[in-house]
């Protein structure tokens, strides 16, 4: 995708995240749709009218892309520490890059879903004043995440930042 | 942001601190000498006490024929009500037992729970603990007071106690001071804001002064009055330093002239078309109930209004509302965390803007009133968004390249006026708007210009931004568009922009998240006169030279 490329704010390495969570996200993902294509599948089981079939035969296609390119998708998320702020990105169609100074930094997070603990990974979590930056780096091993936290939690303490 | 250097550079802003009733500041200073102190007397009463009348009421007009017939005895039947019943089987003595007891229980729950709300005011805290069962306590430190509010309603005006809301940062976490006397609550505010603004020595001249003698009662009557007339609790501040007048013809035509009634015309004619060419007249009584609430929303928005004045003080500027329920809220500088000025599409004639802001406290309060303190300036001219602009970022306003900005902001888009707008293709998207559609970005503001036909200008202080983000979905890709949105705390302005050229959002998104960095550090609000030396700010045009060059 070489006109996504032109978006790259801060062409440079991002450190990726562990490919074990391609599973993590497949799960869920696959859970998600299944659900959506039971409730749109509703109107046929009561009608019995086949073109009602449309909507979940749709979901299930939505469904086999979004599992397909799961991996690409992992592969797009990515972190970068720079010196004064952090920089994360996600995102394949809808591409999404957020720059979080370190001195804004609330509070750092961890959290781990049953699956992230089967697999050992953790998921990073900044949190600011603002709502909206809404930041989380999923998929970190649980040792590399918890690094991580420390690290960023000495850095937000030595930059602090009035609000 | 820096710190202010003495006093805000206002039209009429006083350097010094204000005048202030000697007797007043030092009950004041008493009342934050770091002890636990209680709250006005009066203030079950006015807590329960609307609940009180309307119960007494009720009881009242429950039992009038009983009263009447005590002094003018008349044969009466009064059917099965409980009294008669009481009377009949003796039980009379018991019940008027049970309820002077019931009564003498809530009167000492009220006395016992005013006994122990308490709190003090300390160095860096202020503190308040209460609850009789279930205890609470909530500190709130002073460096990160977003504003204090004085709010008297009407019954407390009448007992001379007003409400002190001290806002600090997060979601509902106000500590409420309900209720001080009014002169203590205004004099307690200067206080609170000095020891916030990092000014440690007390003032000698205020620890000086006479305590209050003991008031003959026409004089408390008279304080009284005037207190319940004056516009302002604090007669240093009151309108003559307001830098802004409300005229009440201005603020009644903007509000008919609003966005809501203008729907409502649209409405009424459609309902009016749809009566004409099918006779469905029932249809006509469904846009009564809507012109009730449109009016009742239209009074409300003027008598809320019509008061209102705004004004420099050395700790912030202070905005001050209300007709028959006042308040009023101090901003110290550096809590406004950004600032929109709008334009609804029927004041273009008469050049009226509406300025509003987002601020880190938010109160609990919802509708109306919880939206009282987003706008700052409910309609005012060009020059008057720019007094108020002036009072609220003045830093801001010093340089003559931001003012240029700022007019070229409440324009129609120009080539060559600063801001970095959508290029031609985003024409699809941005119909009329793609001229005024841009972003400047400084040192000290991000400025994103928005709307052809409803016209806005977002600003935000970088000292107070907390992120940046970049956007770009697949349709916005095909045109090589981006989208950026700079993250603010939450508040009823969404400091985001859309339909930008790919290649100028990633610039936008490189340098201001530079340009956030740069301004944390320099910031030093959170303590405000806290010392004058202060970090140079950074010298951004020899820093970054890849800028574009600011328009002479």
């Amino acid at each position: 995708m070489s006109v996504s490329a032109c978006l790259d704010p801060l062409p440079g390495d991002w450190r990726r995240v562990s490919p074990r969570y391609v599973w993590v996200d497949l799960v869920a993902q696959i859970l998600s749709w299944l659900i959506v294509t039971a409730a749109v599948s509703v109107p046929f089981w009561f009608m019995r009218e086949w073109w009602l079939l449309v909507f979940p035969v749709a979901a299930f296609v939505v469904l086999v892309l979004v599992a397909a390119f799961t991996p690409r998708r992992v592969r797009a998320i990515g972190y970068r520490l720079r010196d004064d702020d952090l920089l994360f990105r996600r995102g394949l169609m809808f591409q999404r890059f957020v720059a979080v100074p370190y001195g804004r930094m609330q509070l750092v997070d961890i959290n781990r879903g049953p699956l992230d603990r089967v697999l050992g990974l953790a998921g990073l979590r900044l949190v600011t004043a603002a709502a909206a930056s809404n930041v989380t780096v999923p998929g970190l091993r649980m040792a590399d995440a918890e690094e991580l936290r420390d690290h960023l939690v000495e850095l937000a303490e030595t930059r602090r930042a009035g609000l | 942001m820096s710190g202010l250097p003495g006093g805000v550079p206002g039209p009429s802003g006083p350097a010094m601190p204000p005048p202030v009733d000697p007797a007043a500041a030092a009950k004041a200073e008493d009342l934050a000498d770091g002890e636990w102190h209680r709250l006005h007397p009066a203030t079950p009463l006015l807590r329960g006490g609307i609940v009180f009348i309307a119960i007494a009421g009720v009881v009242i007009s429950q039992l009038r024929e009983r009263l009447v017939d005590l002094f003018v005895p008349q044969a009466h039947d009064y059917g099965g009500d409980p009294i008669d019943l009481l009377v009949r089987h003796q039980l009379l003595p018991i019940a008027l037992l049970i309820a002077f007891g019931v009564l003498l229980v809530i009167i000492l729950i009220f006395f016992f729970s005013w006994r122990v709300h308490e709190f003090r005011i300390t160095d860096d805290e202020v503190e308040v603990r209460s609850g009789i069962l279930f205890r609470t306590n909530r500190k709130g430190r002073l460096d990160r007071i977003q504003g204090i509010d004085v709010t008297r309603q009407l019954l407390a005006r009448i007992f001379g106690a007003a409400r002190l809301e001290i806002k600090v940062a997060g979601h509902d976490a106000n500590v409420n001071l309900a209720y001080l006397s009014s002169r203590n609550a205004d004099a307690l505010r200067r206080v609170i804001l000095r020891r916030a603004s990092g000014v440690r020595e007390r003032e000698a001249a205020a620890a000086s002064g006479a305590p209050a003698g003991p008031a003959t009662a026409s004089a408390l009557i008279g304080q009284r009055i005037q207190e319940f007339a004056a516009p302002e609790l604090d007669p240093s501040a009151a309108p003559p330093t307001s830098v802004v007048q409300m005229h009440p013809g201005r603020l009644v035509g903007s509000t008919v002239l609003s966005s809501s009634t203008l729907w409502f015309l649209v409405l009424l004619i459609g309902a009016i078309v749809l009566v004409v060419t099918f006779h469905v007249y029932g249809l006509l009584l469904g846009v009564i109930p809507v012109l009730l609430g449109l009016g009742s929303v239209l009074v409300r928005r003027v008598t809320k209004s019509l008061r209102y004045s705004i004004a420099a003080t050395t700790d912030g500027v202070r905005v001050g509302y209300g007709l028959l329920s006042l308040s009023n809220e101090t901003l110290p500088p550096g809590r406004i965390h950004s600032i929109q000025i709008s334009q609804e599409l029927l004041w273009r004639p008469f050049d009226w803007w509406e300025v509003r802001v987002n601020l880190a406290s938010r109160s609990r309060e919802r509708g109306q009133e919880g939206r009282r303190g987003t706008s700052i300036l409910p309609v005012g001219s060009r020059a008057e968004v720019l007094k108020v602009l002036e009072l609220t970022l003045p830093e801001l306003l010093a340089s003559e390249d931001m003012s240029a900005l700022l007019a070229a902001g409440l324009r129609p888009g120009r080539t060559g006026d600063g801001f970095t707008i959508s290029p031609p293709r985003a024409r699809v998207l941005r119909w009329f708007s793609r001229r005024r559609n841009g972003f400047a970005l400084r040192p000290d503001a991000v400025l994103l210009r928005r709307g052809a036909i409803w016209r806005d200008l977002v600003v935000v202080p970088t000292a107070r931004m907390q992120s940046v983000g970049l956007h770009q979905g697949p349709f916005l890709r095909m045109l090589r568009l981006a989208a950026v949105h700079v993250h603010t705390v939450a508040g009823p302005i969404q400091a985001r922009i859309g339909a930008l050229d790919a290649r100028d959002a990633a610039g936008f998104f490189r340098d201001a998240a530079e340009a956030d960095v740069a301004a944390a550090v320099a910031d030093r609000s959170h303590r405000w006169r806290d010392g004058h030396a202060e970090p140079a700010p950074p010298q951004w045009h020899e820093r970054r030279p890849d800028l574009p060059p600011a328009p002479a």
